[in-house]
């Protein structure tokens, strides 16, 4: 479903690189975690997958499907079924989180050639995705994630990943900010869209949430390249002796 | 207004100045009347002003109004349908007001031409300042317009719009209206209308102790009219004043509000929204008197500017000497959406009292990035979510107005804008 092909991706303001030559295939069907120390180039990635102008890619390609995304804009991938659930979600003054919803729903089902939502149709959607993640409604109300605390940013962002349910899901660090209660959450949200014809890439620093979100394959992310790529095992094997040894490895 | 005479009149200035000797006998009201319309022809004919005029700095009338429409009593102005529904409509069109005036009870309506005639209007036809030009302006040629007379206690449950209808030519008009003691009222100003046309439009509001009033100004001229306003008042003891107004169309613009605490307890908010687009000029001017102690005030004007429009906002705060406690905050916020585009943002604090919080604030922004992705990233195609954006950075000031049924209004209003110029 996705394949990065010897992938090299600068900073556009700076020319600073940081994705350099990385390799990376993920299946339908397959959780994937991405892990790696900080500076490793594991939230670029993330932002390079879903379009961010901010990076510029010099070298290599992305195929989603077999076919190339790199020409494709935000909102065209996402339409395509790339979904980015962002480390730091936007607070977005003045517009209302409801309205954002209906908005960001009927444009991908226009997309998609579908018909827009009935008002009825759109509210219990949301009612039930926002049921099983624990969420008031009434959050839902105010701007889009304004005032809302670090976990409920999260949660709200798989909520949106649940009502838009794309094909490909990124999660960046969806991890941090979290206590245990609501990870357990947000990971239950998570599994709940594992599937046969979707693909999940998780992003993190830590071992915690893949003992939640369980991966079929592990890759170590370092200075912008998979340096190694193993099973679960190797998630905690990296919890036990930290990246050094990994590292020292590759080089 | 200008004190330096210039050495030769614009077509504009010439127009006015015969104009005014053409209809002097047509224009109600002698001797109080007559006297203060004589003297403000005197000071059209110092010229309009220029930016040599420090109030007219960012507006030079002289330039930006080069020639003016005849007065053109065929120009056929129709009533609108009121902004919000099941208002009390009473309509000035073509510069007349109507004759019959629907009944509200504890409300009492007039002709302002009834009021011109028996001279009991003239002292309100007092310029405010010696810069005062639309009020020279409107004071010479004003033939008519709406009284409005809200009684003590009476709570209206329906706002009253009036509305100033242009279509072509050129009419000056007044709208005065008084709250009454603890009344409470809502008031759309409707300023509208088509084709070339010049229109020059005052309101007056006084709130006596205790009363509450919500003033909108929706101001939606065509591009081909030129709309120099006056928006003034007078706040009692107690009294709550909220000014909001909308200026979503015109070629020049230009409105002043002009406001003064008078009793301790009073409370203005302004709250302002200017869609700019087109080649235009949109002026808003506040110049606001804390004139006794204890009052507050807060002012935020946000901006939209696309095309090559421009925009000014002066927002000038006087404290007076004894108005201790005063509380005064303003911020004025603009976004611009184009390369031609401009803002221009002057505020103004003369404080003469030492135990008061006054501030201010200005930002000229462009789209936020990370925003635009971030709605994008959901599939909400770039014009889409740049409409969200700009709509939501106005929306924010109409949302604090709390009144469901206003803020829908003013956010239908919002739409159509984006509908032709987004």
């Amino acid at each position: 479903m996705l394949e990065i092909k010897n992938l090299h991706a600068r900073i556009a303001e700076d020319g600073t690189e940081i994705i350099r030559g990385l390799n990376l295939t993920v299946n339908k069907g397959e959780v994937a975690a991405i892990m790696g120390p900080n500076g490793s180039g594991k939230s670029t990635l993330s932002y390079i997958l879903a379009g961010r102008e901010d990076y510029e890619v010099t070298e290599g390609d992305i195929l989603y499907n077999g076919e190339s995304i790199l020409e494709m804009d935000p909102a065209e991938r996402a339409a395509a079924g790339i979904f980015l659930a962002f480390q730091y979600p936007m607070e977005i003054p003045g517009v209302a989180t409801m309205e954002f919803l209906k908005v960001a729903m009927n444009a991908q089902r226009k997309a998609r050639g579908e018909e827009p939502l009935k008002v009825p149709e759109f509210l219990k959607l949301v009612k039930e995705a926002a049921a099983s993640l624990n969420m008031d409604i009434a959050m839902l109300k105010r701007p889009l994630n304004v005032g809302f605390s670090g976990g409920e940013k999260k949660r709200a962002e798989i909520l949106q990943m649940k009502l838009l349910e794309p094909k490909l899901c990124v999660l960046d660090e969806t991890d941090s900010g979290l206590d245990i209660d609501a990870l357990k959450i947000v990971s239950d949200g998570v599994n709940a869209l594992r599937s046969p014809d979707r693909a999940i890439v998780v992003i993190t620093h830590y071992q915690r949430l893949l003992q939640h979100i369980v991966p079929d394959s592990v890759h170590v992310l370092y200075k912008g390249q998979v340096i190694k790529s193993g099973d679960k095992s190797l998630a905690l094997d990296l919890e036990a002796n930290g990246y050094a040894g990994v590292i020292g490895e590759a080089a | 207004m200008n004190a330096h005479v210039p050495q030769q009149l614009t077509q504009a200035e010439t127009s006015l100045i015969d104009a005014f000797g053409e209809r002097q006998s047509l224009l109600p009201g002698d001797g109080e009347v007559m006297v203060r319309r004589d003297n403000a022809v005197e000071a059209l004919k110092a010229g309009l002003p220029t930016k040599r005029i420090e109030s007219w700095h960012y507006t030079n009338l002289r330039t930006l109004l080069p020639a003016v429409p005849g007065f053109d009593p065929s120009a056929a102005a129709k009533a609108v349908t009121p902004v919000i529904e099941d208002s009390t409509v009473v309509s000035v069109l073509n510069g007349a007001s109507t004759a019959k005036f629907p009944t509200l009870e504890g409300v009492s309506f007039a002709r302002l031409s009834d009021k011109l005639t028996d001279g009991s209007f003239a002292p309100a036809l007092d310029l405010y300042g010696a810069d005062d030009a639309i009020g020279a302006l409107n004071t010479a040629f004003v033939a008519d317009g709406v009284f409005v007379d809200i009684a003590d206690g009476v709570e209206l449950k329906k706002p009253i719009e009036l509305q100033n209808v242009q279509a072509g030519g050129q009419s000056h008009v007044r709208l005065p209206v008084r709250v009454g003691k603890g009344a409470k009222a809502v008031i759309v100003e409707r300023q509208t209308g088509e084709g070339t046309a010049l229109t020059s439009s005052i309101s007056q509001l006084t709130l006596d102790e205790g009363a509450e009033a919500t003033w909108l100004i929706v101001q939606e001229q065509p591009e081909t009219a030129s709309h120099l306003a006056q928006f003034k008042a007078w706040i009692g003891k107690d009294a709550k004043l909220t000014l909001f107004f909308l200026n979503a169309g015109g070629k020049l613009v230009r409105q002043e509000v002009v406001v003064a605490t008078k009793g301790e307890g009073a409370d203005f908010k302004l709250r302002g929204v200017n869609l700019l687009a087109g080649d235009t000029h949109t002026d808003v001017t506040m110049v606001l008197d804390h004139a006794v102690p204890h009052t507050t005030s807060t002012e935020v004007i946000r901006n939209v500017v696309t095309g090559k429009a421009r925009g000014v906002f002066q927002g000038r705060i006087n404290v007076h000497q004894y108005a201790q406690k005063t509380d005064a905050k303003m911020a004025c916020n603009t976004l611009l959406l184009s390369d031609d585009g401009e803002f221009s943002t002057k505020p103004e604090l003369e404080i003469f009292a030492d135990d008061v919080q006054c501030g201010h604030g200005a930002t000229v922004t462009e789209i936020d990035h990370g925003h635009l992705f971030y709605l994008m990233a959901r599939g909400i195609d770039e014009k889409t979510a740049r409409g969200l954006l700009v709509k939501a950075f106005v929306a924010e000031v109409i949302e604090e107005l709390e009144d469901e049924q206003i803020v829908e209004t003013l956010e239908g209003k919002l739409d159509e804008w984006f509908a032709t110029h987004g």
